[in-house]
Formats: structure tokens, C-alpha cells, sequence
């Protein structure tokens, strides 16, 4: 076994993969520490799947250094599988079995016991609340309670690391802050965990670092807070009832530009509350009203803007391979 | 313990598993079980007086039809039953649960082994079913225990072979509709040898085919067990084919359970 910096779950140096002539990895590097929630952030079709699949051992790399949870992904795949959980994209969980018969296989192949795994189930179902449950057929679950099986299942051997592969994709907003708090559990008991998602807003409440997947490669990477300091995404929009009024504010706020078909004014801003009041104060001074004002945080679009200088939507074409490597180093550069 | 009793012990977990599934999926069973036992009575009411009279020899009736019949019924049965196997096999490919299997420390070929147990389990339960109807509608074997016991081991080896043969189809299935047609042919092979009809009255070309196809050694051997006649070297044909078929098999299956995640 190679020797690696012992604070590390997961390194990647040079991960490369490609399906014939499409490459999906182009080079990735990735230090993910012990204890720490990390996510690969990225648009369908990035690689975020790609990558997990080849940490997780399901599929072979072409190239590249990895070490998952202090062994060689190559040399020691066995070691690795028994150190992870691993709850994919699509559910894992078996549809003719019960819940409770899905957590008692998992036991079983984790070689628990028979009375460990029967402790051990009874206390998943009691967490992840489907108790109710646990003697239907799994075919019977909502999709929140597959989700939420899918992930007891993963803990059933206690893993020190898990990969969650959009874990909320597709849930509706109430299961997505129940598995936003299950997530938050494991984590404050000091498991490891590699989430991959398409929502910033997902990153943002639950990673400690945030990795920018794009074209097979990380362009940026940071925490939330560094990656959003460097997003102009976040303005406040002013709604104004006629030009005049949307004049005068063009004045009072200066080096703005009216859009005058719409009436609206758009001002950089970062959401907090003392540029909000310091704007609307400009405004009672200048005497006038907007008729409307929202607030816009950036959204992974703008974070795809800033950091590859193209939108999220149009991953999937592959003419899109002409963004400017120089600019995408400069981001890159952390 | 040891990487053999590990593995020995996921392989029966994924066998109750497998069982678990056979249970909750009744109407598979139901409907894998219900074709022999139609194909039974068609031929022995229907068909059999006639088909009777045209048995080589002195050429009997209905009676001595039904014991003619019964060794290709009960193949047809094991062909019906690895139809079965094919489409669990696909549906447990096409459902994450496999992806699952895959990164866990667990024996690989476990998932497998589950599914040609359970698989097997099914066979023979189904062959004893419809051979207790044959019994009730007048089949009379006159095998001694030795004889049953080489019947039973000839029938265990054979649905061994198909249902490996099985499990490969169902992997290269792209679709659970695709792995329920592919092995439809094992169920055609039986009619299509010596299981229900002597090859002698067949024409030149479909007669070469039927007596050099792997159900023809099977069947003449089950007869000549099960009717106390001398089974010649159709004993050894039927062994090496079974042999051979599961060999083959499990080698394509294996290398195709593996393939799968290259992408």
C-alpha cells in the first residue's frame, strides 16, 4: 500500500475516462479530507456519475493515481468496497422484498450475525422512519421512502465513507430537507461523504468544499463561500410603475442601466440586509417607489457562467468544447 | 472464516433471496408450470390415441402414449422453467440493487449462484408437480429406486446446464421483454427431438437435426430409465451435453456479468 496523508478519504490525481471516442474525465484531480462533506457540483451529463461509479469501483478508470479510504482503487478494489457505502442515482433497493427484508440482505452480506443485523435494522428503520413500513413491499414506497431505504441500506456496515449520488434529484422539497438533515446526522458523526449534485443550493447547505465539474475537468473549487465571492451573479431587481420614476432612480442609484422597455433596473448585490437598506435609502432620498423588488442569488447557472464562461444547459452538445482554456486555468487556479 | 465460506455463505443469502422472489411472484411459477401441464393433457387426450397407434413396435394406445410422452414433458417442463430464470436474471440487471451487489465486499458470482439455485429448486419442484399429474392420468413407470435416482440426477444436471445457459440470455438481454423470448427455443427443442415423438417418422433433414440435438439423449436416457429399458449410449451423449452446456454457459455468464461494467 502506497502511503498517503492519513487526514485524506479520497485522493484522485489524473483521473482519465473515456467511452469510445467521448471523453467524459479529462485529468481530474481531487483531495477530499476526512470528516468533511465534499461535492462534485456539476450539469447532467458533466461526469459526476462517471466519477463515482469509478471511486466506487463499479467501472474501471483508463487512467490515473487513486486512493479511496487508504487503499489503491486498482490494487486493493476488496479493501476499498468493504470501507464504503455507496447510494447511486437510480435506487438501489430490491422491489419484491419489504424494507425490512432489504436491510436484513445487507446485514446478511455484511456478515453482521444474526442478532446484530436484527438489532442493527430495527434501529435504521426507527431513523430513517419507516418503521410503518417495514413489512410492505419495497414496490409500495414513495419515492422519498426509496431514497431514504436506499440510504439506510448503505449504512447498514457503518462505512466510515459514503458516496451520495444526487441523493435529492427528483424529491420533492420536503423529502429533500429530510435527506438534507440525515445527511447533516452523518456527518456530525464523522463520516466521510462525496456528494455529487446539480443543485447549488444542495452544495451550498451541506459541503465543506465544492468541486465545479465541467467537461470532464474541475474549473473551480472552493467553499461556498470563496466560489460565490467570485459569482456576479447575485443582483436586486427594480421594478418601477413609469419612466420617469425609473429615471430618477437611474440617477439616485448612478452608473446603472434602465432597461426602459421593461422598466426594471438591475443592481449588483449580494442579498444582505445592510446593501438592501443602504439601496432603499438611496431610493427615499431620491423620493421614489419601486413597485416591485426581488432578490436574485446566484444559481448554478451563474456559477457555470462565471467559471467556464458558458450556461449549464447545453452540456450535452459537444460543440461546446471551445471555451477558452486560458480563462478556464485562470479559474481553476485556486 | 475463510474467502470459500464467505463466499458459500452470500451465495445463500442471495439464495433466499431468490426464493423470496419465487414466492412474492407466484404467477411466474403459476404460468412457467401451467404450459407443461397443457401440453400434457393436449397430447395424451387430444392427440394420444392416435400418436398411441403410430408407436413403433406393436403400437399401443393412449395408455402406452403417456409413458412414451412423459420424459419430453418433463423436459419442456425444465424449459419452461429456465424461461423464468432469464427474466429474474434481466430484471435484476435492469434495477440498481446489482450496482449495489458490485460495491460491496461481497462474492461476486453470488448473484449468480443465487439465481441458478433458486432457479433450480423451482425446476425440480416444478418437475415433481407435473409428474405426480402424469402419474394421476396413468403414467407407469416401472424404474426400481436405482433407477429413479438416475433419472432425478440426470433431470438435476440437465436443468443445471439450461438454467446456466439461461442466466447467460438473460445477461445479454437488453430488455426483460427481449430475456423472456431468447430462450423460447428450449421450449420448442423438446418437440423437436424424440421428446414427443419417435425421430424415425420425422422427414430426412428435420430427423438428422432431432436426433443430433442435446433433449434427444436426454430424453431417450429418461425413458429408457424410467421404462426399465436399456438406455445404450444416449447416457453418455446426454452427460457430456449437459456437461458441455453448463461449462460453456457459465463461462459466457460469468464473462458477461463482468463486461457489463465497462461503461
Amino acid at each position: 500500500m502506497t502511503a498517503i496523508p492519513s487526514d485524506s478519504a479520497i485522493t484522485v490525481a489524473g483521473l482519465c475516462k473515456s467511452f469510445g471516442e467521448q471523453t467524459v474525465l479529462d485529468g481530474l484531480d481531487l483531495d477530499v479530507q476526512q470528516g468533511t462533506v465534499f461535492s462534485l457540483l456539476g450539469p447532467n451529463g458533466a461526469g459526476k456519475t462517471t466519477v463515482v461509479r469509478i471511486l466506487s469501483t463499479l467501472i474501471p478508470a483508463d487512467a490515473g493515481q487513486m486512493q479511496v479510504a487508504g487503499h489503491d482503487l486498482v490494487q486493493e478494489p476488496d479493501a476499498v468496497r468493504a470501507a464504503i457505502g455507496v447510494t447511486g442515482q437510480f435506487s438501489a433497493v430490491d422491489g419484491l422484498l419489504t424494507g425490512a427484508e432489504n436491510l436484513g440482505l445487507m446485514a446478511d452480506l455484511h456478515h453482521l450475525g444474526r442478532a446484530a443485523g436484527r438489532r442493527r435494522v430495527a434501529e435504521l428503520l426507527e431513523r430513517f422512519d419507516l418503521v410503518e413500513a417495514a413489512s410492505k413491499p419495497v414496490s409500495s414506497y414513495s419515492g422519498g421512502m426509496r431514497r431514504r431505504l436506499d440510504l439506510a441500506m448503505t449504512l447498514v456496515a457503518r462505512p466510515r465513507l459514503i458516496f451520495l449520488d444526487e441523493p435529492t434529484t427528483a424529491l420533492d422539497p420536503r423529502s429533500r430537507h429530510g435527506m438534507w438533515a440525515l445527511i447533516r446526522e452523518l456527518v456530525a458523526e464523522g463520516v466521510t461523504v462525496f456528494l455529487t449534485t446539480q443543485y447549488l443550493d444542495e452544495a451550498d447547505e451541506l459541503a465543506d468544499r465544492i468541486a465545479v465539474l465541467d467537461h470532464g475537468r474541475i474549473v473551480a473549487e472552493g467553499t461556498a463561500t470563496a466560489l460565490k465571492r467570485r459569482i456576479p451573479g447575485g443582483h436586486v431587481r427594480l421594478q418601477f410603475a413609469n419612466p420617469h420614476s425609473l429615471d430618477a432612480a437611474a440617477d439616485a442609484l448612478e452608473s446603472t442601466t434602465p432597461d426602459e422597455e421593461t422598466l426594471s433596473l438591475q443592481i449588483p448585490a449580494d442579498g444582505s440586509v445592510a446593501s438592501l437598506r443602504a439601496l432603499l435609502d438611496r431610493l427615499d432620498r431620491a423620493q421614489v417607489e419601486p413597485v416591485e423588488l426581488s432578490i436574485h442569488t446566484p444559481d448554478l447557472d451563474d456559477v457555470f457562467f462565471a467559471v467556464t464562461g458558458h450556461s449549464s444547459a447545453n452540456q450535452d452538445s459537444t460543440d461546446q468544447r471551445g471555451t477558452d482554456p486560458s480563462e478556464a486555468a485562470e479559474v481553476a487556479n485556486r | 472464516m475463510s474467502t470459500l465460506a464467505y463466499s458459500l455463505t452470500d451465495s445463500a443469502t442471495m439464495l433466499r433471496r431468490q426464493l423470496k422472489h419465487i414466492l412474492r411472484y407466484p404467477s411466474m411459477t403459476l404460468m412457467l408450470l401451467g404450459m407443461p401441464i397443457i401440453f400434457l393433457l393436449l397430447f395424451v387426450y387430444v392427440f394420444g390415441g392416435q400418436l398411441g397407434a403410430g408407436l413403433p413396435g406393436n403400437g399401443g394406445g393412449r395408455g402406452d402414449y403417456v409413458n412414451y410422452l412423459v420424459p419430453g414433458i418433463l423436459l419442456l417442463t425444465v424449459g419452461m422453467a429456465v424461461n423464468g430464470t432469464a427474466v429474474s436474471v434481466a430484471m435484476d440487471m435492469t434495477e440498481g440493487i446489482v450496482d449495489r451487489f458490485r460495491t460491496m465486499a461481497i462474492a461476486r458470482v453470488s448473484v449468480l449462484t443465487g439465481h441458478v439455485l433458486g432457479s433450480l429448486i423451482q425446476a425440480v419442484a416444478s418437475l415433481i408437480v407435473v409428474l405426480g399429474i402424469a402419474l394421476a392420468i396413468g403414467y407407469r413407470p416401472t424404474a426400481g429406486p436405482l433407477a429413479w435416482l438416475a433419472s432425478l440426477g440426470v433431470l438435476v444436471l440437465f436443468s443445471f446446464a439450461l438454467i446456466w445457459l439461461a442466466v447467460a440470455l438473460g445477461l445479454t438481454a437488453k430488455s426483460v421483454e427481449t430475456a423472456s423470448n431468447t430462450p423460447l427455443p428450449l421450449t420448442l427443442l423438446p418437440m423437436l427431438g424424440s421428446g414427443f415423438v419417435p425421430t424415425d417418422s420425422m422427414p430426412a433433414g428435420l430427423r438428422q437435426f432431432a436426433e443430433y440435438q442435446p433433449f434427444t439423449p436426454v430424453a431417450d436416457t429418461l425413458r429408457g430409465l424410467l421404462s426399465g429399458t436399456p438406455v445404450g449410449g444416449s447416457v453418455i451423449a446426454a452427460l457430456a451435453w449437459s456437461l458441455g452446456i453448463a461449462l460453456v454457459s457459465y463461462l459466457w455468464a460469468k464473462r458477461l456479468y463482468n463486461r457489463r461494467y465497462t461503461r
